[in-house]
């Protein structure tokens, strides 16, 4: 039995994750975007007797240049490692995608190479009709077409592969360049694309080897590719269409806006009545534990413990956050299949650019209303160093999923009034804008402190709208994010829940450790505009957002019952019994948005920059930010009062 | 007459006549296909005006205005 490792490389976004996964079965997170992958992933797959490790790379454009991608992808092509290569192209743009399968071909002339030619389609959808048999006999190797996000479709590419490792004499046709550098190539010697490499740093050599990779990439391209209404490419007249709206300069922010208003909406309207009926549920599993507890006739601590410590904070947890996210992930995901989120970029570049960092923030940004600390790691996209860290930085500056009940559920008690689901939604929308605002602006001071330089290079791909996969968006959506994010709040949440019962019940003197903890913070939480046990409870909560709000009512007296949960009446009534008010409300929605990132979000944060400075700068700012916005809005509420 | 590229407006094309410039962006701009002789049609604007967005190559791709002023491009015509 051989044990096969195959290079997966191809241009961004052309369906390379959605081949890897389809090959692999894995799932791998696919959105319709440049620069999703920016690690590689391996995966195994078996075909009769061989075993195959498939290693995705990194898209990129070129092996050429010197973005971290490309090294990741040019150093693995160009080591020991792979026996075969997969190229993954783009029917619907196969010029393009062909200058990277031609350098790839001369970095190994000698292994089983598969040319796959994704998204047939959508190319024949558009009217783009390919010649495969004259691709194949143009480059030389084993052309496969597919369409990876068919069912079924991978065992054809596995056959593929299987026949160029069973058929090693096809060889990639090789390229002729121009004399001045083939006797350039000659007089170097060693290995042919090393020596291209080398040349290319040449500043008079390297416009004739790309052109040349271009001329004979699109010479192959128009041989095989027939097209109707003469235009070979993957964006039509009505992708033109679409963004002459969505990107127009009347329609761009209000179409922006109301996209957020429409999902933030839906969260909040979808997400009352499940969370209730959520909450309700688990109180009654918590009466039918307590009976069991009782009898079995276990002891009243360990009772204590599971019940009211680890089961009802993990309660707590899962049935507010489980609706929003259920809502929230799947209507994100399907924006990010049909294409949207690199117009977001697109449309923020320029304000972006304004506080000297780069549009591709905004992808960072948007990904961050799911998770920051995947927010986070997916900075990556950004080449420049400096203008990453920005993006690292501020991106816990809006707020994650973890945060949004707790914003939700204050904003419907306490400022919605009976204006119901909407009148909360546009609350909520005036809040991120906030939150968005307090980014931009601390983006921009960090590159005129810390940070100083100018704004880098910027180019975005804006691929092809596609039609979102509904079905796919949603597994995913629900599998990959949600079930995802929910089990690690959850992880969290059980042994914290069990913590902080401890502290509510040991007692030093007359006082609980929750209610020393509490007494000691009470003065700065007063000078917020909040009170000390909410303080703690931020504090306590740093492994997850998610677990503040069931630790403020673990503290607060007679905050203890599962039953208000999903009930915002209910947690209002409990927060007004503790001196909660407008003011009160509306500092902690403002420290909600502007505290420490969950400890996740800082192990990340440590772990892209390589920096643990980085990392406690990453909690100082959005925490000064917040201390000073309490502080500033409960010294305006006292003198109004 | 000579053009850049950001002297495209929205709906012209013209053919790269010469890539000036060095370092980082050259070669970006290089592997994108904005090479000698290649045709490039501008797309459309971003709302704020800059990026705009270029078909090259069968791709769209949103430069800033000040990226793509190594880009000289010989002569510019509009679709009638």
């Amino acid at each position: 039995m051989a044990e096969r490792v195959i290079a997966l490389a191809g241009n961004p976004n052309v369906g390379k994750s959605t081949v890897f996964n389809s090959l692999t079965g894995m799932r791998r997170h696919t959105g319709n975007w440049s620069g999703k992958t920016v690690d590689t992933a391996a995966g195994r797959f078996r075909r009769g007797e061989n075993e195959y490790i498939l290693v995705d790379l990194p898209g990129t454009y070129s092996l050429l240049t010197h973005s971290a991608e490309e090294e990741v992808a040019r150093d693995f092509l160009g080591g020991d490692d792979p026996d075969g290569v997969v190229i993954v192209c783009d029917a619907a743009c196969l010029g393009r995608n062909l200058n990277l399968a031609l350098q790839v071909l001369e970095m190994a002339p000698h292994r089983p190479t598969v040319l796959c030619v994704n998204l047939m389609d959508e190319a024949e959808a558009k009217g783009i009709k390919l010649d495969l048999d004259a691709l194949s006999s143009a480059l030389g190797v084993t052309v496969v077409g597919m369409s990876a996000r068919r069912r079924g479709e991978a065992a054809r590419l596995g056959a593929a592969l299987d026949r160029a490792f069973a058929a090693p004499t096809d060889l990639p046709v090789p390229l002729c360049y121009a004399p001045e550098i083939e006797s350039a190539i000659a007089a170097r010697g060693g290995e042919r694309w090393r020596a291209l490499q080398h040349l290319s740093e040449d500043p008079a050599m390297v416009d004739g080897i790309v052109s040349t990779l271009h001329a004979r990439a699109c010479e192959i391209a128009s041989a095989a590719v027939s097209a109707e209404g003469g235009t070979a490419c993957g964006y039509t007249a009505a992708d033109a269409r679409r963004d002459r709206i969505l990107t127009g300069r009347r329609t761009a922010y209000p179409i922006m806006l109301v996209l957020l208003f429409f999902i933030l909406w839906l969260t909040v309207e979808g997400a009352n009545y499940p969370s209730a009926w959520l909450g309700a549920l688990f109180g009654r599993a918590e009466s039918g534990l307590l009976g069991l507890m009782e009898a079995w006739g276990a002891p009243a601590w360990l009772t204590g413990v599971l019940v009211e410590g680890v089961w009802r904070t993990l309660g707590r947890v899962v049935s507010v956050m489980l609706p929003p996210m259920l809502i929230f992930f799947p209507l994100f995901t399907l924006m990010e299949d049909a294409g949207y989120l690199p117009r977001i970029a697109y449309n923020l570049d320029r304000p972006f650019r304004a506080c000297r960092a780069c549009g591709k923030q905004a992808l960072c940004m948007c990904m961050g209303f799911g998770c920051n600390a995947v927010g986070v790691v997916g900075c990556r996209i950004i080449d420049s160093r400096r203008e990453r860290l920005l993006a690292v930085l501020t991106n816990s500056f809006v707020p994650c999923n973890g945060r949004f009940p707790t914003l939700i559920a204050l904003i419907v008690i306490f400022f919605a009034g009976n204006g119901g689901g909407a009148v909360s939604a546009l609350l909520l929308l005036g809040l991120i804008l906030v939150a968005v605002a307090v980014s931009f602006g601390v983006t921009w001071l960090l590159s005129h402190t810390l940070l100083r330089g100018m704004p880098s290079a910027f180019t975005l791909e804006m691929p092809p709208f596609r039609r979102p996969r509904v079905g796919r968006v949603l597994v995913s959506a629900v599998v990959d994010r949600t079930l995802f994010v929910l089990g690690r709040a959850a992880a969290v949440a059980a042994p914290a829940g069990l913590v902080i019962w401890g502290m509510a019940n040991v007692t030093v003197g007359e006082m609980s450790l929750l209610g020393w903890g509490a007494a000691a913070l009470e003065p700065l939480g007063r000078l917020m505009g909040m009170d000390g046990a909410i303080l703690l409870a931020f504090i306590l909560g740093l492994p997850a957002n998610e677990i503040v709000r069931p630790i403020v009512l673990m503290i607060y007296p007679a905050g203890g019952s599962l039953g208000e949960v999903g009930s915002s009446a209910a947690l209002g009534e409990i927060l007004v019994a503790n001196g909660w008010d407008g003011g009160r409300a509306a500092c902690v929605l403002i420290f909600t948005l502007f505290h420490w990132p969950c400890s996740t979000t800082l192990l990340t944060v440590k772990r892209e920059t390589g920096s643990a400075a980085l990392a406690a700068l990453a909690a100082l700012l959005p925490t000064a930010v917040g201390v000073l916005l309490c502080i500033v809005v409960n010294v305006i509420r006292g003198s109004l009062l | 007459m000579e053009y850049r590229l950001c002297d495209l407006a929205p709906g012209q094309w013209g053919r790269v006549s010469e890539l000036r410039g060095t370092g980082g962006m050259r070669r970006r701009l290089l592997d994108l296909g904005l090479v000698p002789g290649a045709e490039v049609r501008c797309m459309g604007r971003s709302p704020a005006g800059d990026p705009a967005a270029y078909l090259i190559c069968g791709a769209v791709i949103a430069i800033r205005c000040a990226d793509g002023a190594d880009v000289v491009l010989g002569e510019v015509w509009e679709d009638g």
